[in-house]
């Protein structure tokens, strides 16, 4: 049934247009974000610089792919609601390619460019990012830094085998958003079910891919940077955070969108839904953030402690309190009413709270392995995090502008017009 | 005046039930409910009834389902008798969460459960509330208290321009009595 609301109409012709403010605002936040970059090489903070070029590629990148990940989860669940807000984090998937190349190169850049560090007392030549297993030396027996932790696991961690399953990993996402793209565009040209239905099939096999991918790209990029330590609920954890964040920013889009007179058939029900997905994900990455932190606390094993330990320290402690409070008891609360989830400004506010919340839950999970107690907030953090936001910002709306904005031959389009709880 | 309690319109299709809705209200007449075989979407709004409270009642049971678990905890654990679990100390707090989590979830899901069956009166071994039974099968149908509407036939015009297959006058409320 129908919400019996058939007299509006919308232009489905209409496409975003992405010029005025928006381009020029971002292309300045571009223009910071390497102005801070350079600021951090020439004042000699080069660790500390590939350390926020790290977790802002790995943010980027994460919020990309979990707008590809919202696409596949839609089709797969055959799900009519979101159809008309599904071109945004298809726009999200077209900006993988930028995302993924950003990230292996930052990656690449820092395992194979390397300073002069001082490690308890001796000074050991290491590269700026990974610095506990790919160090040169830790892994040979009879070298001055041997270790025996890391080159047990050295059949795992080395440069090649990193890069390889990397560019593997983000490239075979980028497959599955290559064919997504090719099936709606075929759909929007020749109409009918053939491409739906093809897109059912890939995104379940993307899904397969992706969930069991993900916890090894987590693993790889952000818990071996700390490579003496792991987590098995790690992958499950970063999930969670790259999941909130995509969501937090599809629906930031859509609201924004929104408000510049676009996307005329999104109402507060659709947002509403959107609501109801970011705060059971704001709840189920606490689960999983505790269900980490629990484990260790009780099992008390110092191998595994020294994770939480690194974060107890009077430098990251009351960062490590703010983060559940932003993350958790923040959104449960301000979101927890019907009427907060269908509010517009309050939906924006905890979008954007969730994502500098998430900034800060990967800056914890970041600094403890790169830059140790040398822990500081500055200039470079604000300015990369500014640079990488105008980046995504400028990419996603360009490639939104290239398609219309409602995939108009979906065959739930009309479901999703008429969507209402 | 007649003896009749309330006056149900019988439809066969949603969409006829909506402009019975309709034209009921363009003529002031106040509709007592509605009963479908299955939910309509947009008809809460057009009959004006209220959002159900029953959110309140899952956050309330939620809240004493944590009191409960987290009192039970520190009375057994840290108050009455406290033992030394894993060098852990009497009041380890991380170690209630996990409880206070399930409780949380248990009281809410029997406390929502619960006032469900209260506020529709579905307990065992009471009879149901029907006005109508075709409405739990193929009709859609609209009670309009007769006391309060005191123009049967008038109703009964409304009704049938509308689309209504038929109209019953019943002098009790609920025929499930019977």
């Amino acid at each position: 049934m129908g919400n019996h609301n058939h007299n509006t109409t919308h232009n489905f012709t209409k496409q975003f247009e992405f010029s005025g403010k928006p381009k020029t605002w971002s292309l300045i936040a571009i223009v910071i974000g390497i102005a801070s970059i350079a600021f951090g090489f020439l004042t000699n903070d080069g660790e500390r610089t590939f350390a926020n070029l790290l977790l802002m590629s790995y943010y980027f990148t994460c919020v990309c792919a979990a707008g590809l990940f919202f696409v596949a989860l839609q089709y797969v669940a055959q799900a009519g609601w979101s159809t008309g807000l599904l071109r945004i984090p298809q726009a999200f998937s077209r900006v993988l390619p930028y995302a993924a190349a950003i990230l292996v190169i930052v990656c690449a850049c820092g395992l194979l460019t390397s300073h002069t560090i001082v490690e308890e007392g001796k000074e050991v030549v290491a590269p700026y990012l990974y610095k506990h297993w790919a160090t040169h030396g830790l892994a040979e027996e009879g070298s001055e830094h041997y270790d025996a932790l890391i080159a047990g696991k050295s059949g795992f961690l080395n440069v090649p085998f990193f890069l390889t399953r990397l560019v593997l990993f983000l490239g075979a996402y980028i497959f599955f958003a290559f064919l997504f793209n090719k099936f709606t565009k075929r759909e929007d040209a020749e109409a009918g079910l053939v491409n739906y239905d093809k897109g059912i099939k890939w995104s379940a096999v993307f899904l397969i891919v992706f969930g069991f991918t993900t916890p090894i790209w987590a693993f790889d990029v952000i818990m071996s940077l700390e490579a003496h330590w792991f987590s098995t609920m790690f992958g499950w954890y970063n999930f969670a955070a790259m999941w909130v964040s995509g969501l937090c920013t599809i629906t930031l889009t859509i609201i924004l969108l929104k408000k510049s007179g676009y996307l005329t058939w999104i109402n507060e029900n659709h947002l509403h839904d959107l609501g109801k997905f970011i705060f059971a994900f704001s709840i189920f990455w606490t689960y999983v953030w505790f269900a980490q932190f629990l484990l260790i606390w009780y099992a008390n094993i110092p191998e595994e402690t020294v994770y939480f330990y690194k974060r107890f320290e009077p430098q990251y402690l009351p960062w490590f309190w703010l983060n559940i409070v932003v993350n958790f008891l923040a959104p449960i609360l301000i979101l927890m009413t019907r009427d907060a989830k269908r509010q517009t400004n309050t939906l924006m506010f905890v979008c954007i709270m969730l994502l500098c919340g998430h900034w800060l839950d990967y800056y914890m999970m970041i600094m403890p392995g790169t830059v140790n107690e040398h822990r500081t907030f500055g200039i470079i953090e604000v300015g990369i995090a500014v640079g990488y936001a105008g980046l995504f910002t400028f990419l996603m709306l360009t490639q939104l502008s290239k398609r219309s904005l409602v995939p108009a031959n979906h065959p739930f389009l009309d479901e999703s017009l008429h969507h209402q709880i | 005046m007649s003896n009749t309690k309330y006056i149900l319109g019988h439809f066969e299709d949603p969409d006829d039930l909506m402009h019975g809705i309709d034209s009921l209200q363009k003529n002031n007449v106040s509709i007592y409910d509605v009963y479908t075989p299955m939910p309509i979407h947009g008809i809460e709004d057009k009959l004006g009834i209220k959002r159900s409270r029953l959110p309140i009642v899952a956050f309330c049971c939620g809240l004493l389902g944590t009191l409960t678990a987290f009192s039970l905890i520190y009375y057994t654990l840290v108050h009455d008798w406290p033992m030394i679990i894993g060098g852990k100390p009497a009041f380890a707090f991380p170690d209630f969460i996990p409880v206070c989590f399930e409780l949380t979830v248990l009281f809410c899901s029997y406390g929502m459960g619960i006032a469900f069956f209260y506020s529709n009166h579905l307990f065992p071994g009471r009879a149901p509330r029907v006005m109508d039974l075709r409405a739990t099968d193929d009709r859609f149908v609209l009670a309009i208290d007769a006391q309060a509407n005191p123009y049967p036939d008038k109703i009964e015009d409304l009704l049938k321009n509308a689309g209504a297959v038929e109209i019953k006058h019943n002098e009790r409320k609920y025929v499930s009595y019977e």
